[in-house]
């Protein structure tokens, strides 16, 4: 057809057959797929990357980080900051005294996530971080970051579960290579 | 130039002289134009650019190797896949490392769907300039949603993917994956053919669009211009063909050429190549092995990035981002961190050339002649 306006009108049928189809079709066949947050959610996906947490164990005392400072240095925009804990004598403690990470500098990269060695951080799903004031929630603090294990399995249940059974798998193998030391008699 | 300054001498009084941007919404994102118009003529036109400058060449001679891989992301943050591509193939050239089969598929395959949201997303843009408001754009977004999500599945980011690591990827396709992805690819052509329905044949683009914004093959290979607007002016120039990177050369493809340069031409390019992207997607998706998708040499770098030292030398990786020819040059001198660390890119090229393009046309049309051209500013000024 080589009528002048043709284009337009096949344009026309075009739009109207979407117009029209949107109000039957399913979301994912071209109907209306609108979610009314917050009231409705979407999907979520596991793989989903927001900003980093820490996992504790039982009680957030259990903190499987040990400060090693690794995700400090090599975080390419620098926004994690580590302090190690030290005992009375003043020996460390193998445990972070301060965990700040700067959520204004935070690019969401993962690369915390993937250098650690101890498998206590890990990327969060958590996208509600904002505040009241401009400058409230900015950096987030130890208490704030650290979630339990069983959030862990909720959020991201496939990747939790591997951690599980890898960290159980070198528990048992560390217990059968070193056998734990007598216990000495009470005298 | 010459014309511009010709008509300043005689008539200046006649010359009104505009300033486009940075906040206004036909420049895609901070970038301003200088106009000069003799009524709605334009005579003279300057980019100016570098309002979004963020230091990146800096900042990455500054960081490890692999802690650079999620800055590249933000140069073109349309399709950030083809940034990670190039990135990885730079340095992967500089340390002589070599990629399994399996992760050179799994590249491909996302570089390509990288490549068709790009492309969608800027036909989109280009209609939403031209005033076709947002209905092109609204369909476009439906269908670049899907991959997105598919994205986020896969490398955990809708558009900062950091998918891409040196001597493989990070993730694994899974079978689900697989077929999520040729789901839609098979749905794709569906929506393609009502997209050009819908624009393809009607009359108001083709007058807005034909013989507008003219580049000749000539002037377009002189300025040094790549992608999909050198190749609307008739230059067979492709560089998944011309250096066959990656495993390109595998897969059967053609490389969709224009006749005039003009924005119409740069328009049907672009839909053109979508097709062949999902031809190369569709094979790719057949002939993927089974097997590793990391070096295993590389492996320990994925623990301990700052390990990671190439020997001293240089490399040059070029890959066929959808804008043109996207290339990291890189200086090693043996540390951790690059001695000088570059990017050539595409967007900031095709970009100087605009004055060429829309001399002694209307103002109106200047604006369709920067949205085909297809820039990001993010990359542009780095």
């Amino acid at each position: 057809m080589n009528v002048f306006g043709w284009g337009v009108f096949k344009g026309m049928v075009v739009t109207f057959k979407n117009f029209a189809t949107s109000y039957f079709r399913k979301p994912d066949e071209g109907g209306i797929f609108t979610v009314q947050y917050p009231e409705e959610r979407g999907r979520e996906i596991e793989n989903f990357r927001n900003f980093p947490f820490l996992v504790y164990d039982e009680t957030p005392e259990k903190l499987r980080c040990v400060a090693c400072g690794i995700c400090e240095r090599e975080c390419p925009t620098k926004c994690i900051h580590i302090e190690m804990e030290t005992d009375a004598a003043g020996k460390p403690a193998r445990k972070p005294a301060v965990f700040d990470i700067d959520y204004g500098l935070c690019m969401n990269c993962g690369m915390c996530e993937e250098v650690c060695p101890f498998d206590s951080i890990f990327m969060d799903h958590a996208f509600e971080v904002t505040a009241p004031e401009r400058s409230e929630g900015l950096i987030r603090h130890k208490k704030e970051l650290s979630k339990s294990n069983g959030y862990f399995q909720k959020i991201r249940p496939a990747l939790a579960s591997a951690v599980d059974q890898k960290r159980k798998a070198a528990e048992e193998k560390k217990r059968a290579t070193v056998p734990p030391p007598a216990t000495q008699e009470p005298k | 130039m010459e014309t511009s300054q010709a008509l300043k001498n005689t008539d200046a009084a006649q010359i009104l002289e505009i300033n486009f941007g940075p906040q206004h919404p036909s420049t895609h994102g901070v970038f301003r134009m200088t106009v000069q118009l003799e009524g709605e003529k334009i005579c003279g036109l300057k980019p100016v650019f570098g309002y979004l400058h963020r230091n990146h060449e800096q900042i990455a001679e500054n960081l490890p190797y692999a802690a650079i891989m999620a800055y590249t992301d933000r140069l073109d943050y349309v399709n950030a896949l083809a940034n990670n591509f190039g990135y990885a193939i730079t340095i992967e050239k500089l340390a002589g490392l070599e990629v399994p089969e399996r992760a050179e598929y799994v590249r491909v395959i996302m570089a390509e769907l990288a490549r068709v949201v790009n492309h969608i997303t800027v036909i989109g843009f280009m209609l939403n300039d031209l005033g076709a408001f947002f209905t092109p754009l609204l369909y476009a977004f439906r269908e670049r949603e899907r991959i997105l999500d598919l994205f986020e599945e896969i490398t955990g980011s809708r558009l900062m993917n950091n998918f891409f690591r040196f001597g493989g990827v990070k993730r694994d396709l899974t079978g689900a994956n697989l077929a999520a992805i040729q789901k839609i690819v098979s749905k794709f052509p569906a929506f393609l053919k009502e997209f050009e329905d819908l624009l393809t044949k009607n009359e108001i683009l083709c007058m807005r669009c034909q013989n507008i914004g003219i580049l000749s093959a000539e002037t377009a290979t002189n300025a040094g211009l790549t992608g999909p607007v050198l190749r609307a002016s008739g230059v067979n120039y492709d560089i998944r063909k011309v250096d066959s990177y990656s495993i390109y050369d595998r897969f059967d493809f053609k490389i969709p050429l224009g006749k005039k340069g003009d924005v119409y031409d740069r328009y049907y390019v672009r839909i053109l190549e979508i097709r062949e992207s999902l031809k190369i997607l569709d094979q790719a998706l057949a002939k993927i092995p089974q097997g590793e998708i990391m070096n295993k040499k590389a492996l320990p770098f994925l623990k301990m990035p700052r390990n990671f030292k190439p020997p001293v030398g240089e490399a040059y990786g070029r890959v066929e981002s959808p804008k043109g020819e996207l290339g990291f040059y890189v200086v090693s001198d043996g540390t951790p961190q690059p001695w000088r660390y570059h990017v050539r890119a595409p967007s900031l090229i095709n970009l100087t050339i605009l004055e060429e393009m829309c001399l002694g046309q209307k103002i109106a049309d200047a604006i369709v002649t920067l949205g085909s051209i297809d820039i990001v500013l993010g990359e542009t000024d780095r």
